[in-house]
């Protein structure tokens, strides 16, 4: 078990730049998320620790040691794929024991190994099936079991869940976690899910246009964004943006929104021209005779909450409140807003205005 | 647009019933979802409606009439598939417009050119329309394929899971877009999909399959409300219900109770038997908290700023418990 350190990392292809400058650290034992859309250089990032890709410049430590240009062989990390490939004409026991089988570890012990292995994951009793006829998930744990039983010092996936149907990802993710838990292995997790990275992860590195946007724990990311990149990708339904133009100095705490003045939290720099105010759909209720008025355009149920879509001066924006509080398409409501957990944004740039909301979170990000 | 009824359909591959004696009635201009895991039999229902299968018994009508001997073509509906199969060397508007220059329909150019454009402002892509259909983004090409289908006026739209292959954000803002479709073109849709969020967003109506069964139909706030098994309880809500054997917690369960089933939101903190954390997962909206109580699992709901670590008792009591025989009905 390993801690990984990424210092100053940067990879080219050719003309293109697949990652730019990126430094973090994943710490021993942490299950750690690279979230973002597709092409935004997290599979790449990934593939560079494991050793498939050679960084351009910087340098990757593997528990305390610089590797960046090692082969991945000599780097003693697994990795899971997204289409987990078995050996079909092998029997699941087989195909977990290959690894150790090629390293030419003693039999006795192989048996050892794979009997503990079958136990963390439940599989026992399919140990001597042959793979052909296991469902999605028991091929899924015969991947893992494959990878677990090197006892590496990391684990790499890449989207391992993602070929799967909704209702077996929440499972499998559940699965994983605890796995994680009990075994308290450094895993490195590719996703272009923000659901399942608020779920599994530690910490989640946002990237998007190969940059980091965001580090830090799931609540930080998702209660203080550090850019409107991701506080639209973090979230569903994801942060509202109202926009607004003002002027305000250091230390200021209400805002104008068409006409109303509205409370948000101390501002610790200035900022002037076009600017958003962003607020979470469920820190924004309704109510009869709020002053800042907006029309009710659809409603979503979703159990105990529902999902309001409502036309305001400022653009559409989304609320989730209660089930059972009424809300009618075509009436017309006040909003009120949860002025401690609003962030700022300067429009131009997308990143958030520092306040005391944020500024812990942001000094470190 | 029309009425599609199923008056006791069955349907098997060789020994697999994968259609199971289903009655259901979508009424005409209805939004209705059929909800269920891989290998219920959501796919084959569509497929019977649209005639790309034939039941083994039962009826299918369609505004009225049986269909039962007609083909595909006869029957008047239009199907979207999971995977975008689009025309790579035409424009999105010739594209939209493919089926509508079919020998059969013969339909004008002009009225072609006002329906093209009507589709395309539905699905908020008028701006791609002479864009080459290998000129758009994965979002894109999905809503051109459903906009294929839209540019028909079929009795019914079938859709089989079109959002599935699309990321998180796109099938949002799609979702919005679809369940407007019905009141602006005057539509009925049959959608199916393994994903309960886009059942309880959009329906008027969902129906539960499991392993070839109807098993409830109903509006997303009934099935939600009032499941009428375990089986449903357990397709509906997130974090999922928590069934728990009966007397594991303090619920009071009737006569012939073996599960009792108890939504995240309705387990009370402060009182009752004792609970280890096992852990708090921060999901942002909701803060999730897993505990064991015996060898159970159970989920529920905290405040995001809770104190709670792993390892640490609480102590949880059941509200509103709904209760389940041992065959997973449930005992009112």
């Amino acid at each position: 078990m390993a801690e990984i350190v990424i210092k100053n990392v940067r990879k080219e292809f050719g003309d293109f730049v697949a990652v730019e400058e990126s430094s973090f650290t994943i710490e021993d034992g942490e299950f750690f998320m690279l979230l973002g859309p597709s092409g935004c250089g997290k599979t790449t990032t990934l593939r560079m620790i494991a050793g498939l890709e050679l960084p351009t410049s910087g340098e990757i430590i593997l528990d305390g040691e610089e590797s960046s240009q090692r082969p991945p062989s000599e780097r003693d990390i697994a990795f899971v794929f997204q289409m987990f490939a078995l050996y079909p004409h092998m029997n699941v026991r087989k195909n977990i024991s290959y690894p150790l089988v090629s390293q030419g570890m003693p039999r006795a012990q192989v048996k050892a190994k794979v009997a503990e292995v079958a136990r963390i994951l439940g599989i026992e009793d399919i140990l001597n099936r042959p793979v052909g006829g296991l469902s999605g998930g028991d091929r899924q744990r015969v991947a893992l079991g494959r990878a677990i039983v090197r006892e590496p010092k990391a684990f790499m996936m890449d989207e391992p869940l993602g070929a799967l149907d909704a209702e077996f990802r929440e499972h499998m993710a559940e699965e994983l976690r605890a796995l994680h838990d009990r075994m308290g292995a450094t895993t490195v997790y590719v996703t272009h899910d923000q659901l399942e990275a608020m779920q599994m992860g530690d910490k989640i590195v946002v990237m998007n246009n190969a940059v980091i946007e965001q580090f830090g724990t799931p609540q930080e990311i998702y209660d203080a964004p550090a850019t409107m990149f991701v506080a639209d990708f973090i979230g569903s339904p994801s942060m509202n943006f109202l926009e607004f133009q003002g002027s305000l100095g250091a230390g200021s705490n209400t805002i104008t929104l068409a006409g109303h003045d509205t409370a948000v939290p101390v501002l610790r720099e200035a900022a002037q021209g076009d600017l958003v105010f962003g607020v979470r759909p469920e820190h924004i209720q309704l109510s009869t005779d709020g002053a800042y008025r907006a029309e009710v355009l659809a409603t979503e149920y979703l159990g105990t909450t529902q999902i309001v879509t409502l036309n305001t001066s400022n653009g559409e924006v989304k609320a989730r409140i209660a089930s059972d509080q009424p809300a009618a398409v075509g009436e017309t409501v006040g909003l009120e807003f949860n002025s401690r957990t609003i962030t700022l944004f300067d429009k131009a740039s997308g990143n958030a205005l520092r306040s005391e909301l944020n500024e812990g979170v942001l000094a470190h990000g | 647009m029309a009425e599609v009824q199923l008056q006791g359909v069955s349907k098997s591959f060789k020994s697999t019933d994968a259609i199971i004696d289903i009655s259901l009635d979508i009424p005409d201009g209805a939004f209705v979802v059929l909800l269920g895991p891989t290998g219920a039999g959501k796919t084959t229902t569509l497929r019977l409606i649209a005639g790309l299968e034939k039941a083994d018994s039962g009826n299918i009508l369609i505004g009225g009439e049986n269909v039962n001997a007609l083909t595909p073509a006869q029957r008047d509906v239009a199907m979207v598939f999971q995977q975008y199969s689009l025309y790579p060397h035409m424009s999105v508007r010739d594209n939209l417009a493919f089926p509508l220059r079919s020998p059969i329909l013969k339909t004008p150019e002009d009225e072609i050119a006002c329906k093209v454009q009507e589709v395309a402002e539905v699905l908020h892509i008028p701006h791609k329309l002479d864009n080459k259909a290998t000129e758009l983004s994965g979002g894109e090409m999905q809503r051109v394929s459903i906009g294929r289908a839209l540019v028909r006026d079929p009795a019914i739209y079938l859709m089989d899971e079109p959002l599935s292959s699309l990321d998180a954000k796109l099938r949002t803002d799609l979702r919005v877009e679809l369940k407007r479709i019905p009141a602006q073109l005057a539509a009925t849709l049959l959608y199916v999909t393994h994903d309960q969020i886009e059942a309880m967003t959009m329906a008027t109506h969902v129906g539960v399959l499991d392993e070839g069964r109807l098993v409830q139909f109903g509006t997303p706030r009934e099935i939600y409300q009032n499941p009428r098994t375990a089986y449903v309880a357990a397709r509906l809500g997130q974090p999922r219900i928590n069934l728990l054997p009966v007397g594991l917690l303090d619920d009071g369960a009737p006569a012939g109770a073996a599960q009792v089933g108890l939504r995240p939101e309705n387990i009370r903190q402060g009182s009752g038997r004792d609970a280890t954390v096992i852990r708090v997962e921060h999901l942002g909206d909701q803060t999730r908290l897993h505990l064991k109580v015996a060898d159970h699992d159970v989920i529920t709901l905290t405040d995001p700023h809770t104190d709670l670590a792993p390892g640490q008792t609480i102590q949880i009591a059941p509200d509103n418990p709904v209760f389940f025989d041992a065959q997973g009905a449930r005992i009112t």
